[in-house]
């Protein structure tokens, strides 16, 4: 077995044991990457130097029996809309092409205290708009299940290089399902945490109330471990929650006895691929034998949500963005005659389409006249939303549901129609709607053997119920044994 | 002169930056000056992926601002973000407050120009975020942006139009500064743009209810050109009313040089902010407990002062006005008065010789170089007879230059009153030698030629002499001769 076939913690346990060392892993790494890179293409920024270096430096403590932390010297990939000083973070955009940020984002601090390395930068769909990764300004990445189809996004570089065992586990950022629609396309396990559990300082903008960093990783020990080390209250963002933290690898029990999980109907329902729709029933039937009661329910919201997840997303998308100007860092045209050109050639040439279709859509239903029948109307709906999940957990632990209609299509199937692309989302994006806490699993493959994943939605601040339904899960159907990418052209 | 037949209708917008030592979102410096881009970092440079945090100071100085001109508090409020594209203002959008302020529905109190009573209501005070600056280079080489002052806190004090006069706006605007620098929540300094006001002006007939089209003049940062400004604006829209035009509602740009107003090139009405509240912050709310402790600690406000003033130190109503229009001054009297135990002397140097050199150096009280102790003992001096109060003038002129003791001062520069009655009988019998016309004068019952004797020989004496003991010295002589 490869050394980069491992989950993060075995390769922790296997550096504490010291049958490796942070430079063997690092280096196994940096093969695989040298190796499927150009298939795969997830990487922005490969920060093959820094990354050995430090894995010397690890090394050498290590060997001196200094007290580093017992997660020191395991490697990790970021996706490039988080801050990394001294590494450029693009966005996946022309806008961002070769900027740098001045600071770290404090999730980042927080690896880095860990001393955890950076083995790159990932690729993703520009500024984070997109369920595919094709949206990217540099190249789109392919699925390591089947190249010719896509890995999902916005976090499409993260799935595919976990999945592809280019990185031991990496981060990424959910605004409507950007982490869990990539996991389950690429067959990992992705979590978006409760909004609020995550500093979101240094995460570049999408859409703030939305936005949430999360881990992608093999396994559902690794997200927890992963998600200890980013957890936590942040003074520099007002949005993130000031509660006692919490140890998440102490729910890895394999029991659910009594737990109870409700499955509503719609999510199975039209629009659901039969495949999928097969999949959640199966792990009905898996939680059912293990002791839990899964019962259907209702929760009528789909269309809606996507519609009010469409005006918020892009009306705060609209605002953030503008501070790509051209005029203090990014992308500058070389067009321009007066203020007003630097503006608007610096942003028509600096953003793609996607983003564009987004920022007009965010500015029309900001604009007076319209900002009540739109932004405020969608405001008031958030709150039925939320209410409806609110009644959901009054009866039940735990949620189920897909996480993605269909498995990975085709690259070039969608990105010409964007309301099909948003349809990618129907079953990811109410969970950031109403803030609450989500992971992908994977479940099993279609008949064309790519992975189908399953939702577990939990109540506000209780991924611990997650982590707890999850790691049963997967001890029970052990899909990683099982299932393994192939790259198929 | 604005005509008789109309009335002019004035609204403020007075936009007032806070003395906190850290900005509104981050904890740079809010220090005026620097070397551009020297107070400023990530976050208030708007570096992608940086974040807002509400400094709670600004919180507490607003509502210090809005219980000083009795506004009530909002138990609910929060931020909200303007959109618009400027050079100076990173994010490309300003968090201010819309629809939901800190601080509304208040007044204050100010005495018009002919010393009435009159209250100007207070539509609301809001917290948000100056901009930063564009220098435009002189060699025509382009613009340079400048971002030490983005994110400085600022309060922004929008008024009914209940202001009728420029004169009216100008008193409202001093009464304004003057609460502001009592509860210390701003150093109100307009040559630092810390003070600037957006000027609302509509003009209508006298005895019409209904407000006419207003035109608005943003940025005045200075007392001066506001009152020029109204009056001319004013004028304007008479003369384009008198002509049967109508009033174009603009943002109007007024040329301090030239002296009038002319039309903002960016059509400022035609902007969409497209305010929505920003959802990188948190609601402000604010418990009773709170906003009751804060206003526990408001200082006297001039008001109050005023009346103790006039019942305490039985000072008239036009010198407890002055005294109190100002921190400065009356910070100043309080002292001088403990000091000299004469409030009615310490208050008429204030409003008399204090106020005409820092009118003569076009400068306000702030800028008084000289302690309460040292103007108590100026008086104190007189008071005893050690100083003549024309020695006293010089002295005070001393104290703007080069403040010091008075003592000290007359000490050094050989000021101290002569009342040793030896010492002036020469004078004074040179004085009656040379003056006949006055010796017979008084004779004949005139009793002013004394005045005129005794300011000859404070003439000889070079003001030394106690004109007291001249005055009594004068008649004895006369008397004898």
């Amino acid at each position: 077995m490869e050394i980069y076939e491992l989950t993060a913690h075995e390769l922790i346990e296997k550096l504490n044991k010291k049958e490796i060392t942070s430079t063997q892993i690092t280096e196994s790494y940096l093969k695989r990457i040298e190796e499927k890179e150009k298939d795969v293409q997830a990487f922005v920024t490969v920060t093959d130097k820094n990354a050995l270096e430090q894995a010397k430096e690890i090394d050498e403590k290590i060997a001196n029996g200094e007290q580093i932390g017992n997660l020191a010297g395991i490697p990790i990939g970021i996706k490039d809309n988080i801050c990394t000083k001294g590494v450029k973070t693009t966005c996946s955009s022309k806008m961002l092409e070769n900027f740098v940020s001045p600071y770290n984002a404090t999730v980042v601090e927080k690896l880095n205290n860990e001393n955890i390395i950076s083995l790159g930068k990932l690729n993703l769909d520009e500024f984070a708009m997109g369920s595919s990764t094709e949206h990217s300004y540099f190249h789109p990445t392919h699925n390591p299940w089947n190249l010719n189809k896509v890995p999902g996004g916005s976090s499409g570089g993260s799935a595919a290089a976990v999945s592809a065992n280019m990185v031991p586990w990496a981060l990424g950022s959910d605004t409507g399902g950007s982490i869990r629609q990539p996991a389950s396309l690429c067959g990992v396990v992705g979590l978006k945490p409760t909004y609020g559990l995550i500093s979101r300082y240094g995460l570049v903008a999408f859409a703030s109330s939305l936005d949430q960093i999360g881990p992608i990783t093999k396994d559902v020990e690794d997200s927890a471990i992963l998600l200890n080390m980013i957890a936590g209250h942040d003074e520099k963002d007002s949005t993130s929650i000031n509660k006692e933290k919490v140890d998440y690898t102490k729910s890895l029990v394999k029991d659910v006895k009594g737990l109870k999980i409700g499955l509503p109907k719609e999510f199975i329902g039209e629009g659901i691929n039969e495949e999928v729709k097969n999949a959640i029933l199966e792990a009905k039937k898996t939680y059912e034998k293990l002791g839990a009661t899964v019962e259907e329910c209702s929760l009528d919201i789909g269309k809606t949500a996507l519609a009010v997840y469409y005006i918020i997303a892009c009306a705060e998308a609209s605002s953030n963005l503008g501070r790509f100007d051209g005029i203090r860092y990014g992308y500058r045209t070389e067009k321009f005659d007066n203020l007003r050109e630097i503006y608007i050639n610096s942003r028509t040439e600096g953003f793609g389409p996607e983003v564009k279709r987004r920022i007009i859509l965010g500015t029309y239903v900001l604009s007076s006249g319209y900002y009540d029948a739109y932004y405020k109307k969608a405001q008031r709906v958030r709150t039925v939303i939320k209410n409806e999940y609110q009644k959901l957990f009054e009866k039940y632990d735990l949620l189920l549901t897909p996480t993605s209609p269909t498995v990975a299509f085709g690259i070039g199937e969608k990105v010409d129609n964007p309301l099909e692309m948003y349809l990618a989302d129907i079953c990811s994006v109410p969970i950031n709607i109403a803030g609450l806490p989500a992971m992908s699993l994977p479940a099993t493959v279609n008949s064309e053997g790519m992975p189908i994943g399953i939702q577990l939605i939990g109540k506000h601040f209780d991924e611990e119920t997650i982590f707890r339904a999850a790691y049963t899960f997967e001890q029970e159907t052990k899909f990683r044994e099982k299932y393994q990418p192939k790259f198929n052209k | 002169m604005i005509r008789e037949d109309y009335e002019v209708i004035i609204g403020l917008e007075v936009h007032c930056e806070l003395s906190t030592k850290t900005k509104i979102f981050c904890s740079c410096p809010t220090e005026f000056g620097g070397e551009p881009n020297t107070h400023c970092c990530p976050v208030c440079m708007a570096m992608p992926g940086t974040l807002p945090v509400l400094n709670e100071k600004v919180v507490e100085y607003a509502v210090k601002a809005g219980l000083a001109t009795n506004c009530k508090i909002a138990r609910n409020s929060k931020n909200d973000r303007k959109n618009y594209f400027y050079p100076d203002l990173p994010k490309s959008y300003q968090i201010s407050q819309y629809d939901m302020p800190l601080c509304y529905e208040g007044n204050v109190q100010i005495n018009d120009e002919n010393g009435n009573k009159k209250t100007i209501r207070i539509t609301r005070i809001h917290i948000e975020e100056d901009a930063g600056k564009l220098n435009h280079d002189e060699y025509g080489r382009g613009s340079f942006v400048d971002l030490n002052r983005a994110g400085v806190p600022l309060i922004e004090v929008v008024s009914e139009p209940d202001l009728r006069s420029a004169e009216e706006a100008d008193i409202y605007l001093r009464k304004i500064k003057s609460i502001f620098e009592y509860i210390q929540v701003s150093d109100c300094k307009m040559q630092e743009g810390s003070l600037r006001a957006d000027v609302n002006v509509s003009v209508r007939k006298k005895g019409s209810n209904e407000l006419g089209t207003r035109t608005e003049m943003k940025n005045m940062n200075s007392f001066r050109s506001i009152v020029r400004a109204i009056n001319y604006e004013a004028e304007r829209q008479i003369g384009e009313l008198e002509k049967g035009n109508k009033i174009i509602q603009e943002t109007l740009r007024w040329d301090d040089i030239s002296g009038k107003t002319f039309p903002m090139r960016d059509k400022e009405d035609a902007q969409d902010y497209r305010y929505f509240p920003d959802p990188d912050l948190v609601a402000i709310k604010l418990s009773d407990e709170y906003i009751e402790n804060i206003r526990k600690e408001l200082p006297e406000l001039p008001e109050v002062k005023k009346e103790r003033y006039i019942n305490d130190f039985e000072l008239s109503q036009k010198a407890a006005n002055f005294v109190t229009s100002s921190k400065y001054y009356s910070d100043i009297f309080e002292i001088a008065t403990e000091k000299s135990n004469n409030p009615k002397a310490v208050s008429n140097w204030l409003m008399s010789d204090v106020a005409r050199i820092l009118n003569e150096k076009e400068e306000e009280a702030d800028k008084i170089p000289f302690t309460g102790e040292q103007l108590g003992e100026l008086v104190q001096l007189i008071d005893k007879g050690t100083i003549s109060s024309s020695i006293a003038k010089k002295v005070l002129d001393e104290l703007f230059e080069n403040p010091k003791s008075p003592s000290k001062i007359i000490e050094e520069k050989g000021w101290i009153q002569i009342s040793d009655e030896s010492a002036i009988k020469e004078v004074v019998l040179k004085v009656l030698t040379n003056n006949p016309q006055s010796v017979a004068d008084y004779k004949a019952g005139k009793d002013k030629a004394i005045g005129f004797l005794v300011g000859q020989a404070m003439k000889e004496t070079k003001g030394k002499a106690n004109p007291q003991i001249l005055n009594k010295m004068f008649i004895e002589e006369i008397k004898n001769m």
